[in-house]
């Protein structure tokens, strides 16, 4: 019996459970409600049937569902201390490092549907333990739970008449699931900033760190050897190629808003607005192929080109197969829709009448948006322009695809060159341990990510909100 | 009023229509026509880029779409494919060796003089892979009755011959090259094949001279014999045996001479003078058939480029974008009613505000070390599950979802609320039994738009390890599997050239998702779009 | 005082040398909708011509006629010949541009530009290239300024933006900016309607300042406004011209009964 209940997926129990106590309560409630004889005709009751059922079901359901929580958060540490006492002591008395795997291993017998025996007495038996610790742990949580669900049962028939008002709390219960689910972005952000502050401390605090001076101006990066960790030449060639990605992206963006909102006809808006949101909505990692297989190859021809004109020297440009260009224009490309269409957006926003104004003196349509719309527009184009740098920052496959792994300091654009988040991905590709200083450095190398591009995000749209308000 | 103008008359030039005006008015012109221009330079490079960019792929990818197989008619011996004590079902359809040994004794047959030395058998056993008869013997243990019988069944090609036939890895050119006369061997043990005369000679001379220097290969055939060119005399070509029949020397043979000029140098290429030789005979004989590449579909990951399918990341994004939608929506969706209707204005909604924007901002990694540090270290979750990457991929969209839902919501007009209020509904009520319904296209609009973004996201599900080699179709959504971005980059990183037009295919597979996704949400705008 | 009283009683056929736009004909269309039907009309130069008639008539719409502002409506179409000193406005030879800076507008809502006072003045005086000097374009706009009563006002205060202004000021400003590209016709969109009365009282002794030197068109939707500042008067109905007469005669004797009836407020 133990085991059965100790084999049984966790999910089902507690679905199953639940939904037995929530029918229960709610067909209760409702027939009782229904049933009690109304004190005249015209008396109303505050709440339809159903919202007895409601609230009856919310009674027994929600403090069923507390204990379930309480369970899955405190039961695995339990049980592995449980079963970790019980080991013999010449296991018990391995590394911590190797106990824990071999109890992973344990746990990973023991969650197999049906596990075979292993042959190996010691490590069978102990499985089968593991999983009657299990049921016997889940035993007891389902009484504790059905125990929890009578007693909300039981409190809120009391509270049960024809003159209460289920509704009201039927519906705070309702407003109280909302907010948990609009809490969960902070709780995100929260996850974020925690696990990337506790993994950032660890890797300082671990063998082999640079320590935050070495780390953050440190010019040499060996993160793969666990040798260096300085992170200027990341930095360098994040902002490098980011650069070159605005350069693209800036002013075929800015002009294509304005070509847009100011000269197209409708027909042809109507035309050319999805087509730039379809390069929008193209998967990054298919950005980093094309970069690869077709923008890098012709970068480095052209810089091939370049070396071998007469008045160059030879070796101006050190035209790798992989590229920052590459990377950079490609990047650019994909930013265009980013920034054409936040622009935009800024560009319609500034009143017609100022248009007006410059047009009746005789300005012409082009000294109308350079010197009237464009000045108006300013504070929001440079908030969609601080946007779009904090997404080329941000921006993994293609640099992953096209840039390459070298960490160097350089301003040659056709060379290679790796950025703050081809790193990360480099250092947790594949099986990774979390306590060495090469894994956890990913992690502060995200931190410093993070908080870049948080500050550019806030001001840009701190600036992106005075601007709406300005005009609405 | 006591600074009212002294009123003089003001004198009017007409300096407009002066010379210096007219010439600073068409300077103004030219202006505005260039600034128009530019706009216009911006955009044609913007849809330039996506041309090239989606061109670029369906070119390569066309030529995945279809593979090349090798039909054998193979006698089914059971002392090969089912010895006594291994002809059960199962040990039959994984007894690679002894169906790859029924291949290579039929190339053996096909090319008898490949018998000799063990470095001809290596390169003719190479036409095809060895686990390329896996469907063969899946289909003979499906059907023991076709044990001891004669079978018609077609095996892959191998890679790099596939890419070679459809014109791909080497730049090459056919021509006739003369008649042959005397068939003899020189001095130098080399094999002179007479030239009789014949007006094509010149031509293939002048298109070997213009080779000068590139290291080609020129590979001769006479009848089914293959010789590759050494040097050319006034009449006769100096060539040395490559594979097929012998010659038989000192006859006169009186037909063509044909010659297959491969301008990439040997060295440069993966296939060898003799694979093509082969290749190509079996090709005229009827032997090489270019078919669907179903297996793109059908199969999981393999390291063999023309055995790879896609099938297990199709069916890993799907069990991901599962995962996804049913966290992403509801949660964005309740989010989104809570901020927009229940709300106090107070400093925590404002804080959840401010917070949401920022996080539909942050690079899409960051959640990855979110995941790797929150769901793979702290609650010890598994590696390369659907599961985990769904809910990472959720966490990143649900801003999205949040923002789409609240506008969606907003568009609703005030007076629907305040109708249902005077009816005497309460305020969820008239959230939930009014306003959502309204507004239900626009969230559903904003959560396809949503989903089919975290379709193409990689970056995050790297870090979770869904990299990870899955040669088995996934059946439930804890098991490892990998999604379609993450096998194009793993596929882009494969050394084979054959990985190229294969990840190609993969990104027109995704690319066809992500356009059946974003129509799906124009034509739910297009159908319900309502104006108030 | 004794200028005033003559410019205000002009004969009674205005010859052609006082003509300084004639309209013949006009039709306005939006997409398929027609906005003005047939209007003729002359407007004369060196005063006051108010267009008055109920919202909707389609009086804004023939005053954007004359600068060629409908050009910038998607769909608008004008047809028919406004001549302009003897050349049609309309015709593909004449640039828009260059009209606009002879023939002003203003605005029912202020305007300005978001630069400096002093910017917004001197913006059309610089695109057009009328000042060569900096004292030139100071000039220009100290020029504008105090015909447009505004210079005591923020002569202190060039540089401070144009949107610090109050509304009357604003309005002003627009003005001025107008007058500074020098234009010989002003045309006014209910310059008034967004203003207090004291600062609509200052706008109007402006615009009977400004008759002595431009032409000037008002739309204005104040009946008592236009029998205060103009000398003619059009009155529009439902996009045609029902008539149009000396200001004094339409208000005292309109020949037609609708206009009777708007005039005495029995609609509008």
């Amino acid at each position: 019996m133990l085991q059965t209940l100790g084999h049984i997926q966790i999910g089902w129990l507690l679905i199953a459970s639940l939904a037995v106590t929530g029918f229960v309560s709610f067909y209760v409630g409702r027939t009782s409600m229904a049933r009690a004889p109304a004190s005249g005709p015209l008396e109303r009751s505050h709440s339809q049937p159903n919202y007895h059922g409601y609230f009856m079901a919310m009674c027994a359901a929600v403090p069923a569902a507390l204990i379930f929580i309480l369970y899955l958060v405190l039961s695995g540490g339990f049980i592995r201390s449980q079963l970790v006492s019980e080991l013999p002591d010449y296991v018990r008395s391995l590394g911590a490092l190797e106990l824990d795997q071999y109890v992973d291993r344990l746990f990973e017998h023991a969650a197999m549907r049906d596990p075979q025996p292993t042959g190996n007495d010691l490590f069978d038996a102990a499985s089968s333990r593991l999983t009657e610790l299990r049921g016997q742990s889940r035993l007891l949580m389902l009484i504790l739970a059905l125990g929890a669900g009578l007693a909300g049962f039981v409190y809120g028939l009391r509270k049960l008449n024809r003159q209460f008002r289920a509704r009201d709390y039927v519906e705070m219960g309702i407003v109280g699931v909302l907010f948990l689910c609009a809490a969960i972005a902070i709780l995100t952000t929260l996850g974020i900033i925690l696990s990337l502050i506790f993994e950032t401390i660890r890797f300082f605090n671990s063998e082999g760190s640079p320590g935050l001076f070495g780390f953050l101006f440190g010019t040499e990066w060996n993160a793969q050897t666990g040798e260096d960790f300085g992170t200027v030449p990341l930095f360098l060639g994040t902002l490098l190629i980011a650069l070159l990605a605005m350069c693209v992206a800036a002013p075929i963006g800015l002009f294509s808003a304005i070509y847009l909102s100011e000269y197209a006809s409708p027909t042809l808006r109507a035309w050319i607005k999805p087509i730039l949101e379809l390069l929008a909505g193209i998967p990054t990692v298919v950005y980093g192929f094309f970069a690869a297989m077709v923008v890098a190859p012709a970068v480095r021809s052209g810089a091939q080109w370049i070396n071998s004109l007469p008045f160059t020297s030879d070796t101006l440009l050190s035209a790798q197969p992989q590229s920052a260009l590459a990377a950079g224009l490609v990047m650019g490309i994909m930013i265009i829709p980013f920034v054409s269409s936040l622009s935009d957006d800024v560009i319609n926003a500034v009143p017609q009448t100022l248009r007006n104004g410059a047009l009746a003196m005789g300005a012409t349509p082009s000294e109308t948006v350079r010197n009237v719309v464009l000045p108006a527009a300013l504070p929001g184009i440079i908030a969609a322009l601080l946007l779009a740098v904090s997404r080329a920052i941000g921006e993994t496959m293609i640099v992953v695809m096209a840039a390459g792994q070298r960490a160097q300091i350089t301003a040659d654009p056709t060379s290679d060159l790796t950025t703050i988040t081809v790193q990360i991905v480099a250092l947790l590709t594949g099986d990774t341990e979390f306590d060495s200083a090469k894994t956890l450095s990913a992690f502060a190398l995200g931190f410093v990510l993070f908080s870049v591009t948080l500050i550019f995000n806030l001001i840009a749209l701190r600036v992106v909100q005075r601007y709406r308000e300005k005009y609405d | 009023m006591t600074d009212a103008p002294e009123a003089t008359p003001i004198e009017r030039p007409s300096s407009f229509a002066s010379e210096a005006a007219m010439k600073r008015l068409k300077r103004r012109h030219a202006a505005e026509r260039r600034f128009r221009a530019y706009g216009l330079v911006a955009i044609g490079f913007a849809i330039l880029a996506l041309l090239v960019l989606v061109l670029s792929i369906l070119t390569q990818a066309w030529s995945a779409f279809t593979r090349h197989e090798v039909v054998f008619d193979l006698t089914m011996e059971r002392e090969l494919i089912a010895p006594e004590g291994r002809d059960q079902p199962e040990q039959i359809a994984s007894n690679v060796t002894g169906f790859n040994t029924l291949v290579q004794q039929d190339l053996l047959a096909t090319f008898p003089e490949t018998g000799r030395t063990r470095q001809l058998r290596r390169e003719v056993f190479a036409l095809t892979t060895r686990l390329a008869v896996l469907p063969i013997a899946h289909k003979v243990a499906e059907q023991p009755d076709l044990i001891d019988e004669t079978v018609s069944v077609r095996a892959a090609l191998s890679d790099d011959l596939d890419l070679y036939l459809k014109g791909g890895a080497t730049d090459r050119r056919a021509m006739v090259a003369g008649q042959a006369g005397i068939i003899a061997a020189n001095e130098a043990g080399l094999i002179e094949i007479e030239e009789i005369g014949d007006s094509r000679f010149a031509a293939f001379q002048s298109a070997v001279a213009d080779l000068e220097g590139t290291d080609p290969s020129v590979l001769l055939r006479v009848d089914d014999t293959w010789f590759t060119l050494e040097s050319i005399n006034t009449n006769s070509l100096i060539a040395s045996y490559l594979t097929g029949p012998a010659p038989l020397l000192g006859d006169r043979y009186e037909t063509p001479i044909d010659a297959l000029i491969i301008k990439t140098p040997a060295s440069n290429r993966t296939v060898s003078d003799r694979q093509i030789a082969w290749t190509t005979m079996l090709n005229e004989q009827g032997r090489i058939k270019r078919v669907f590449n179903s297996g793109l579909f059908t199969q999981a990951d393999s390291t063999y480029p023309e055995l790879a399918g896609a099938a297990a990341a199709i069916v890993g994004s799907i069990f991901t974008m599962i995962v996804t939608a049913l966290f992403a929506i509801p949660v964005g969706i309740l989010a989104a009613v809570y901020l927009e209707e229940f709300a106090p204005k107070n400093r925590l909604t404002d804080l959840i505000e401010v917070n949401i924007n920022n996080l539909a901002a942050v690079p899409s990694i960051v959640f990855g070390l979110l995941g790797a540090a929150v769901f793979l270290n702290l609650f010890g979750m598994p590696r390369s599950v659907p599961l985990v990457g769904g809910l990472v991929l959720g966490l990143l969209v649900l801003p999205t979802v949040i923002i789409a839902s609240r506008a969606a919501l907003k568009s609703v007009p005030p007076s629907i609320r305040t109708a249902a209020l005077g009816l005497g509904a309460s305020r969820t009520q008239a959230v939930f039994h009014h306003v959502l319904p309204l507004a239900a296209p626009g969230i559903l609009t904003g959560a396809i738009i949503a989903m089919a973004r975290a379709l193409g996201e990689t970056a995050p599900l790297l870090l979770i390890g869904m990299v990870a080699f899955v040669n088995e179709v996934p059946t439930r959504a804890d098991q490892e599997s990998t999604v379609l971005p993450v096998l194009i980059y793993k596929w882009f990183s494969g050394a084979e050239r054959a990985w190229e037009p294969m990840t190609s295919a993969v990104i027109i597979i995704l690319l066809v998702f992500l356009v059946l996704m974003n129509l799906a949400a124009v034509m739910l705008r297009r159908r319900f779009e309502r104006r108030w | 005082m004794l200028d005033k009283t003559e410019t205000s009683q002009p004969e009674s056929a205005p010859s052609d040398k006082d003509t300084k736009i004639d309209c013949r004909h006009i039709d306005v269309f939006y997409g398929e909708k027609q906005a003005i039907f047939d209007i003729s009309m002359p407007i004369r130069d060196r005063s006051v011509t108010a267009f008055i008639g109920p919202s909707g008539c389609g009086k804004s719409t023939f005053l954007r006629c004359m600068n060629r502002m409908n050009d910038t409506i998607d769909g608008a179409r004008v047809e028919g010949e406004i001549i302009m000193d003897g050349a049609d406005i309309n015709d593909p030879t004449v640039d828009p541009v260059l009209l606009r800076s002879r023939v002003g507008m203003v605005f029912q809502k202020p305007n300005p530009f978001p630069k400096s006072i002093f910017d917004n003045i001197a913006y059309g005086a610089r695109i057009h290239g009328l000042a060569s000097s900096k004292s030139d374009l100071e000039n220009i706009v100290e020029t504008s300024l105090v015909r447009a009563g505004l210079w005591d006002e923020v002569k202190d205060r060039l540089a401070s933006p144009g949107t610090g202004l109050s509304g009357g000021q604003q309005q002003r400003l627009c003005i001025a900016r107008a007058i500074a590209v020098n234009p010989e016709v002003i045309l006014m969109d209910e310059p008034c309607s967004a203003l207090d009365p004291i600062a609509t009282a200052r706008i109007e002794e402006l615009i009977d300042e400004l008759r002595e030197q431009y032409c000037l068109v008002i739309v204005t939707h104040s009946m008592q406004q236009a029998a205060r500042v103009s000398q003619n008067t059009a009155f529009f109905h439902l996009g045609k011209l029902i008539e149009m007469g000396e200001t004094e005669m339409m208000f005292t004797n309109p020949s037609n009964q609708r206009t009777q009836d708007y005039i005495t407020g029995r609609f509008g």
